[in-house]
């Protein structure tokens, strides 16, 4: 069971948080937007192919 | 045991998605399909000793073997259009939740065609007074 890419996941959204909420509160809000997309992009990358590995384990399993 | 590890799994990955949805619900939205992903990766082996268990049973009963095939097809688009309906009604879009769900339920009975002819060819064979 694959849990360090969860913590991984977890780990990027809450440093991603954090670091929003200091930009922010230092009046540098674009930055923080900036961040805030690239932690989503990131984190979408893994979830990407973990979702395409997914579909391809559903697609052997059940011979589609 | 494996069920200890998956709602172990499970309750640690909702105690962060807990804490992850106030600051970030992108992230959460995220966290919890990759959960999905790697739930399915654990079951991966026991999901194929019941396929197997199911194309023993079929071929037992003398089933043939593209009704077999259909249904396994059934059960993937079942579980994939749940996936992602759940998915997205998790993250508070309902509305593509439920065309999701409308895709899948219309490809399954596309999919059922062929049984349901079947059906109707064996329904009309038994019945003398139907009209050919």
């Amino acid at each position: 069971m694959n849990v360090e890419l969860i913590f991984k996941i977890a780990g990027v959204g809450i440093l991603v948080s954090v670091l929003y909420t200091v930009l922010k509160q230092a009046g540098k809000e674009e930055q923080g937007q900036l961040v805030a997309l690239a932690g989503v992009v990131i984190v979408l990358m893994m979830v990407i192919q973990l979702v395409v590995r997914l579909f391809e384990t559903v697609r052997t399993m059940f011979r589609l | 045991m494996e069920v200890l590890q998956v709602v172990g799994f499970a309750l640690v990955v909702t105690v962060i998605l807990v804490v992850l949805r106030h600051q970030r619900p992108d992230m959460a939205v995220m966290l919890s399909l990759a959960a999905a992903a790697v739930i399915l990766f654990f079951l991966v082996e026991r999901i194929w000793q019941a396929i197997d268990l199911l194309q023993d049973l079929a071929s037992r009963a003398g089933v043939r073997d593209s009704y077999v095939q259909i249904l396994l097809r059934v059960m993937a688009i079942a579980y994939l259009a749940e996936l992602g309906s759940q998915v997205c009604r998790d993250a508070g879009e309902g509305a593509m939740a439920t065309k999701v769900e409308m895709a899948g339920k219309l490809l399954i009975l596309i999919l059922a065609i062929p049984i349901v002819r079947a059906l109707a060819d064996a329904i009309l064979a038994a019945i003398p007074l139907a009209t050919r």
